[in-house]
């Protein structure tokens, strides 16, 4: 029996129990009403009542047998951890099926019973934030005993082969010592970002301005939609678009022009990557663009401006903010873009300024070191979460800035 | 000199209308090239995908004798033997166990052409040997090879042989993976939503969930799989590579997404509505369960489903988790290795041979196709059931 048959009987077990006991505890409450007592709540929360009963201690004993199982203090074999569920469950049903009475606030306690449930569910999305930082940090902490932060940050050669050799225990004497310096990797992952947003911010702007300034508004409801279908289209498909049409392309037009680029070149994922985020910015924009008071506008043309010089002299400047944070949540986008960069950018760490020549990002790193099949403890393996630590930190402090930003700019227009 | 003036304000004014009409020729330039990225990626992805909808099939004599069953190319003459499929052949002993009446008889029929063939038919580059590509000439002059449906694309899962290589697998393995994903992530993001809307009160601990959750739309979707591997794999020991694991992930990420979607539906509830049921001594679950959630439940399913769809797109945190093995038979269960559209969509495109290209480009058309539907049915249920108050 796995932990999986387990939980399914215990859950396919409480179901029916659970439905019995609402109906003992509805049925009581009913049978005393019609004695003539006064019930304090409706007979349907006494059914709640009773149902929980049998349920929150039959659960509170699975998890615990659990709990004792995966800190390997206790191992229950199935067939116990079973029992003592419905143990607890059978002696739950008997102490709350006595305890209805006719005053009994059956219908304050099962609102009580929901609050909690309710705050146990909000709490599993504090849960994940802390699963995310600790594991990282965890993994990311022992890979820094081995290597040094000095060196991961500032080394500019990252070649982990050596690693790779003595984790399959064929490292020997005369074997250069692995190298973890990341530099190359930042900035390969920096280049291809900058790229990303040369693409994506101008043409994401001004679409964003044409749409809420300039079009009809059969112009914007096709416009719109369309920009959104790019918006939808899976990351990975954007690799294949990548790896497959454009690199050759690219590739081909550095040729025409004279220069030398390479298959895996740091241009193409760059490209496709700014097509990507071409939609977040130009719909964020557009909010920010709309949300300004009609008066701005209406200030200005007074004045005599044109429509142009009044975006580029009012609109744009009372956008700046939302401008910015648009901008910075795109930045993070990119930097934490997987699936292109994995299929059309290279895997070898180079350090250049040449966006023809392969360059690696972090992300790329992180799935090569994880989906290959090292032992976990190697050094090229903790080093994915040395590099994941880094995207966190970045990615994090990139989006708060981006949520400042853009309270502030709410505050001042009131919105 | 007045005139002087006025032909300066006139040209002056000529110049800023110049000006106007260039920065709104920049911004319709910028939105056609963003629409017109779309135009290009789809017809490029067409192009190389809709051959992959039709497979070389070549008639052939099959003779169904002992020998044939023990060494199968000898089931079909020598002549034509390489330009059959070897799956095929692979398959013949299975054949003719399941069917006996077969054994000793000899037939001529449509069978699955090699990779090559197939390439060859469709005037693609190929491998085949130049006194080959003949012999493909003179059966195509007899009739006897033809491009047909492709069933194989949608009943086969993942294979080394290009010719029988399809997505039945991961496309199983996918409806594993979002059933697990919505299973964990609908009740307890709506729950959420409820708590925060409906019954938090205002302080420090909510406005930490609020931001929480804000922050974890945000996080890159690898750093989920770095989760998933640390946690459910390594301490949870969830088998590594298994729908569950996969499911789980994607669950803790698309959770945000809910959870902000659908407290949008329940805000825009009126507060009178819930006035009204408290009025007749609902109580706040009642009023909740019986009243908010019934009117806010479009806007909750349009969330959800347009989650499903980011879910059903995404690869790197299935990467890290191991769902990218190869994986030739669907799952039988949730903790099988399994794989999904968008993971063999990324083994197919870095496969070597050739023929897998066109494949990894259906495969995303039908992707897409998938995603399209989603996106349009989330569309529609929020213009049907959509209520302004």
């Amino acid at each position: 029996m796995t932990a999986g048959n387990v939980f399914l009987y215990l859950c396919g077990g409480l179901l029916p129990l659970a439905l019995i006991a609402y109906q003992l505890g509805r049925r009581k409450a009913e049978a005393q009403q019609s004695r003539g007592d006064r019930l304090h709540s409706q007979p349907g929360f006494y059914g709640w009542y009773s149902c929980s009963w049998l349920v929150l201690p039959a659960l509170g004993a699975s998890l615990f047998f659990a709990l004792l199982h995966i800190t390997g203090l206790y191992a229950a074999p199935p067939s116990m951890l079973l029992a003592a569920g419905l143990l607890f469950a059978a002696g739950g049903l008997f102490a709350g099926l006595r305890s209805i009475r006719p005053g009994l606030a059956a219908r304050n306690k099962v609102e009580n019973i929901i609050r909690w449930l309710l705050l146990l569910a909000s709490g599993v999305s504090i849960l994940t934030t802390l699963g995310i930082v600790f594991s990282i940090l965890f993994e990311a902490i022992k890979f820094f005993q081995i290597v040094s932060v000095w060196e991961f940050i500032t080394g500019t050669n990252w070649s982990p082969e050596a690693a790779f050799l003595s984790g399959a225990g064929r490292g020997g004497e005369s074997m250069a010592e692995p190298e973890f310096g990341a530099v190359p990797i930042f900035a390969g992952t920096f280049m291809i970002t900058f790229i990303a947003m040369c693409v994506a911010l101008p043409i994401g702007l001004l679409s964003a301005i044409y749409m809420s300034e300039y079009a009809s508004h059969r112009v914007r409801g096709t416009a719109k939609p369309i920009l959104e279908i790019l918006a939808g289209i899976p990351t990975v498909v954007y690799g294949f678009f990548a790896a497959i049409t454009v690199s050759p392309l690219v590739v081909e037009a550095a040729e025409r022009v004279g220069l030398e680029a390479a298959y895996t070149n740091a241009l193409t994922p760059g490209l496709v990557m700014g097509i990507m985020i071409i939609p977040f910015i130009s719909s964020l924009t557009d909010d920010i663009i709309n949300s300004i008071p009609q008066s701005l506008r209406e200030g200005s043309y007074a004045l005599g401006t044109t429509q142009s010089e009044t975006i580029k002299r009012v609109l744009l400047p009372a956008a700046l903010p939302g401008i910015v944070s648009a901008f910075l949540l795109g930045v993070s986008r990119a930097l934490g873009e997987t699936m292109i960069v994995v299929m059309a950018a290279g895997l070898r760490p180079h350090l250049t300024w040449n966006p023809l020549e392969g360059m690696t990002t972090v992300t790329v790193r992180i799935v090569n070191a994880l989906t290959g099949d090292l032992a976990f403890d190697s050094a090229e393996t903790l080093s994915a979460f040395g590099l994941g630590l880094a995207l966190f930190v970045v990615t994090l402090i990139l989006n708060v800035i981006s949520t400042v930003v853009i309270r502030r700019f709410k505050q001042q227009y009131e919105l | 000199m007045m005139k002087e003036n006025a032909g300066r304000t006139d040209r002056h004014t000529k110049k800023r209308y110049r000006a106007e009409k260039r920065f709104r020729l920049y911004c319709v330039f910028a939105l056609i090239l963003g629409c017109s990225f779309l135009v290009f990626f789809l017809a490029d992805l067409i192009t190389k995908g809709h051959s992959a909808f039709r497979q070389a099939q070549i008639q052939v004599e099959v003779e169904y004798t002992e020998k044939s069953v023990e060494v199968p190319m000898l089931a079909v003459s020598e002549e034509y033997r390489s330009l059959v499929s070897r799956a095929w052949f692979r398959k013949l002993p299975g054949r003719v166990s399941s069917h006996p009446e077969l054994m000793g008889t000899s037939k001529t029929i449509w069978v699955v052409a090699e990779a090559e063939v197939d390439q060859y038919l469709k005037d693609k580059p190929h491998g085949l040997k130049p006194g080959e590509a003949e012999k493909v000439d003179r059966l195509q002059q007899e009739g006897r090879v033809k491009l047909a449906f492709n069933t194989f694309f949608f009943t086969r899962g993942d294979s080394n042989l290009p010719e029988v290589a399809g997505i039945k697998s991961a496309a199983i393995g996918t409806m594993y993976v979002l059933f697990l994903t919505m299973l964990f992530s609908f009740p307890v993001g709506v729950l959420t939503a409820i708590y925060l809307e409906e019954y938090a009160p205002d302080n420090w601990f909510t406005r930490i969930i609020e931001v929480n959750i804000n922050n974890l739309a945000a996080i890159p979707s690898i750093l989920y799989g770095l989760l998933g591997l640390a946690i459910f794999i390594n301490t949870f020991g969830v088998p590594r590579s298994s729908a569950l694991a996969g499911g789980l992930t994607l669950a803790l990420m698309s959770l945000p997404v809910i959870i902000i979607s659908s407290r949008a539906a329940i805000r825009a509830v009126p507060y009178s509505i819930r006035e009204a049921a408290f009025g007749v001594g609902a109580s706040r679950w009642q009023t909740t369960i019986h009243h908010v959630l019934p009117y806010s439940l479009s806007g909750i399913l349009t969330g959800s489903i347009i989650a499903m769809a980011q879910a059903m797109g995404e690869t790197a945190p299935l990467l890290i988790v191991g769902m990218m093995a190869f994986i030739p038979d669907a799952p039988s269960g949730i903790t099988d290795a399994a794989t999904v559209l968008p993971a063999q969509i990324y083994t197919w495109s870095s496969a070597a041979l050739r023929p897998y290209e066109e494949r990894t480009a259906a495969a995303i058309l039908v992707l897409l196709a998938v995603l399209i539907f989603l996106n349009a049915t989330a569309v529609l249920l929020r213009k049907r059931y959509e209520r302004r108050w």
